[in-house]
């Protein structure tokens, strides 16, 4: 966050801090009269007259991008190093989560799953930083983020499994559907309380840096209406003072729900709380992969080089509902929403750079959408077949050891079940 | 709001004292029983839930100028709409979004009442008001006594959507009233409809201690009933007897009232016996005295509710009922509820006490 251009300040070594509070108005005199204030809580300047900083004190932190909207590099320097087989994948990723999207919202409407979220507009964000870390590197996620899980390697089986809470759904059919997790994959299974996830990655992060010769760092996503639970600052804070290798990455998609940001914060967005708890701070256009994937690629470096907490702040448009239980129209615009399905469209923009470079054109993209397209209506009729877990894993994880009391509890659900089994739908579930 | 009808009092049957018997399935899981006696004379309307709600918030804005709502995305009426048409109606400083954070929600609802306003603060589901409990137990509830009596928060309400809806999973679907009512100084109250939402949110927005209402989210758009138009009050505290028995008292409340109805619907017809159904209503405080009144004269006491067993605030119950009616009592005091894991998605059928359950333990207890 760089104090509006012009204002000069004071050249203070040692006080980064304190460079932000100045007086906007400072003369060269009272430069040279400066007293430092050294107070355990501040080390900055005195000045005699009293300013109020306000958010028009600061420039709004750039949008970082690497392509424009017709997917053309503006500045060749910034064009990330990346192969064509990856740049294939991470496209071929995005159309595979818009398809998934387009099918299992549709799924839920005709009452084949009980609930769904969509990721349209947001696909840059998921490849582009999926794209820049290592397998190995820990995922905590908000909900929204499925195009991380796929480039990770998570089938469309999984995740639909997981939709419909089949035994074959590593969840075991306990959560909503898109609540997905993969030990494999270093995605640490989603819970619906927003933000909790947050300390928690900083907290894993930490971990990890104590780990000898460690190489792993931990990625958050989260929501621009996440970050203001109390759950966001202590996350901040934490990951600031105990120098952790964590990158939050808020996905600003400009509502949460019905509230837009207007209502859910003022100043200049989440990206404005990075830098001054101490966090590393760029914002980026979340509709360019290749710009999301710079900054990550950045941040990693950074994290694991210095162990440096660093925040990203990608900018985007939640083009979807916000799930199947909303309509949006009833708090938006139809007309809002265009913009972002066409000339700001990740899949369109990304499309476009490929086709510059000669990586891709119209017959190969009709045929992925189709093969996309294919993949979950097949998958889906596999899952809808499967039956659910046996209803005894009910009771079972809820502690490591199944203690009497609940081994009770199963015994007596067997014992009913005896009498009055043919009242409830136990032929939907496996046979123990 | 539907076209004012008047309300067309059907004859009561002798043992249903105002629980209408033509009742209507909502789920696989219970048969809604709509009270057909009005608390109060004159006009009536035909409501859901959320509607009946939405009256209750209307009258209040009208009538309390001081009176603001708030919480995630009730600009727009809320995710669950109860709040639809009122921000129109008061305008933007009195009906508004708040940032998403059930701390700052709650902590500015107590503020809010500190200064003599009311506080009607919407947590959007009861599974996210956890982060809200500290100010909910340390402050709201604590604040009268620790001022002795200067700064009390009765201004505050707070409502949560709540308890089982067929597919809500872990976090969609809690009943948290038992944490809530382990709280001194807190009011924890739970409508099973229309008309007692009205009446007991009315309570609850001018009682002079901070109020957690608990709203059943299933029976927001299912259950409709002739409420009446105009103001009035159910007290907080009182339970209510919804069917006279003697054979047994089975107690519950919210949407679990319904499944005990059925139950009691079910024992009439299948076992040739009469058990008296009471919905508490109020959790905190409770009414010990119409429950231990119903279970002197029945002997015999089955309380359900969707929560998990342990700690549940069955046990609460059950504890104070074999201390105050044991010489009454012909049967130990039986819970049937949630199981004690989290609430599950895919399971939900065989998670639920259902009506076949209670029955089955209903009959467990006629015969012990
Ligand atoms: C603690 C908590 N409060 C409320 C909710 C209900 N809720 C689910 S998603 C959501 C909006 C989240 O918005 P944002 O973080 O911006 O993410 P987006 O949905 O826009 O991707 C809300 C309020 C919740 N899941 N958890």
């Amino acid at each position: 966050m760089a104090l509006k251009c012009g204002v000069r300040v004071f050249k203070l070594n040692t006080i980064r801090q304190a460079v932000r509070l100045l007086s906007t108005h400072s003369s060269p005199e009272a430069v040279q009269n400066a007293k430092v204030g050294d107070f355990p809580g501040a080390r900055a300047p005195y000045v005699t007259e009293l300013k109020f900083l306000s958010e028009a004190s600061y420039d709004p932190i750039p949008i970082y991008r690497v392509l424009d909207h017709n997917g053309q590099v503006i500045d060749g320097r910034e064009e990330p190093n990346i192969d064509k087989e990856t740049l294939l994948n991470m496209y071929k990723t995005m159309v595979q989560l818009s398809q998934m999207d387009k099918i299992m919202y549709e799924s839920q409407r005709q009452g084949r799953i009980s609930f769904y979220m969509t990721n349209y507009g947001e696909e840059g964000i998921h490849v582009g930083s999926a794209a820049a870390l290592s397998p190995s590197d820990l995922v905590f996620a908000q909900y929204r983020e499925v195009g991380v899980l796929l480039y990770r390697g998570m089938t469309v089986t999984e995740i639909v499994n997981q939709c419909y809470g089949n035994c074959e759904d590593p969840g075991r059919g306990r959560q909503m559907p898109v609540h997905y997790g993969s030990k494999q994959h270093n995605i640490v299974t989603l819970s619906s309380p927003l933000a909790t996830q947050m300390p928690q990655a900083v907290g894993a992060a930490y971990a990890l840096k104590r780990v000898p010769n460690n190489d792993r760092c931990v990625i958050c996503y989260f929501g621009d209406g996440a970050a203001s639970e109390g759950d966001a600052h202590a996350a901040f804070n934490f990951a600031a003072t105990l120098d952790c290798p964590v990158i939050m990455l808020c996905r600003n998609n400009g509502y949460a729900i019905s509230t837009p940001t207007r209502e859910q914060y003022r100043g200049d967005g989440v990206g404005a709380r990075g830098a001054p708890l101490g966090l590393r701070t760029a914002r980026v256009d979340g509709t360019d992969p290749l710009a999301v994937y710079r900054a990550v690629a950045a941040a990693r470096g950074r994290a694991l080089a210095h162990n440096q907490p660093v925040l990203i702040e990608a900018m985007a448009y939640r083009v979807g509902h916000h799930s199947t239980s909303d309509d949006s129209t009833a708090y938006r615009p139809a007309e809002e929403i265009h913009k972002w399905n066409s000339e700001e469209s990740p899949i369109r923009k990304f499309r476009q750079y490929l086709e510059q470079k000669g990586y891709w054109d119209v017959e190969s993209d009709e045929a992925l959408f189709k093969e996309a397209r294919n993949r979950v209506v097949k998958t889906m009729q596999e899952a809808e077949k499967k039956k659910l877990p046996p209803w005894k894993e009910m009771l079972e994880d809820v502690y490591y050891e199944m203690p009497p009391r609940i081994q009770k509890q199963v015994k007596q659900m067997e014992d009913h079940l005896k009498n009055y089994g043919e009242h409830y739908p136990l032929d939907k579930y496996q046979p123990e | 709001m539907n076209a004012l009808t008047t309300q067309n009092v059907s004859t009561l049957t002798k043992l249903v004292k105002c629980v209408n018997a033509y009742s209507k399935r909502l789920s696989s899981h219970f048969i809604y029983f709509p009270d057909n006696e009005a608390p109060l004379e004159g006009e009536t309307s035909k409501m859901n839930m959320m509607q009946a709600i939405n009256n209750a918030m209307d009258l209040t804005l009208k009538n309390d100028p001081t009176a603001v709502l708030f919480g995630e995305d009730v600009a727009f009426g809320g995710v669950f709409r109860c709040a639809l048409g009122l921000q129109e109606k008061y305008g933007k400083d009195r009906v508004f979004n708040t940032p998403l954070c059930e701390q700052g929600i709650a902590g500015f609802g107590i503020g809010v009442a500190t200064a003599g306003a009311t506080a009607i603060a919407e947590i959007q589901f009861a599974d996210y008001i956890f982060p809200a409990f500290d100010q909910l137990v340390n402050e709201a509830a604590k604040a009268r006594y620790r001022s002795g009596g200067q700064f009390p928060c009765g201004g505050l309400t707070v409502r949560a959507p709540c308890s089982a809806v067929g597919h809500g999973g872990l976090y969609h679907s809690q009943s948290p009233e038992a944490y809530f009512a382990h709280t001194p100084g807190l009011k924890v109250v739970i409508p099973r409809g229309p008309i007692t939402a009205k009446g007991l949110l009315l309570s609850c927005v001018r009682d002079r201690d901070p109020c957690l209402f608990l709203e059943p989210k299933i029976l927001y758009r299912s259950a409709n009933e002739m409420v009446p138009v105009d103001d009035y009050t159910l007290p907080i505290g009182k339970a209510q007897v919804l069917r006279e028995g003697d054979a047994a008292t089975l107690i519950a409340w919210g949407t679990q009232v319904h499944v005990l109805l059925e139950v009691a619907q079910m024992a009439k017809e299948k076992l040739n016996v009469n058990v008296e159904v009471i919905d508490l209503m109020s959790i905190l405080p409770w009414d010990e005295e119409t429950v231990c009144n119903s279970v002197k004269k029945t002997g015999r006491c089955l309380i359900s509710h969707e929560a998990p067993l342990t700690s549940g605030f069955g046990a609460e119950l059950a504890a104070t009922i074999q201390e105050e009616c044991f010489l009454h009592l012909e049967a130990p005091v039986s819970r049937v509820t949630g199981w004690d894991s989290p609430f599950p998605h895919v399971f939900e059928p065989l998670y639920l006490p259902t009506k076949w359950r209670c029955l089955d333990q209903l009959e467990k207890l006629l015969r012990y």
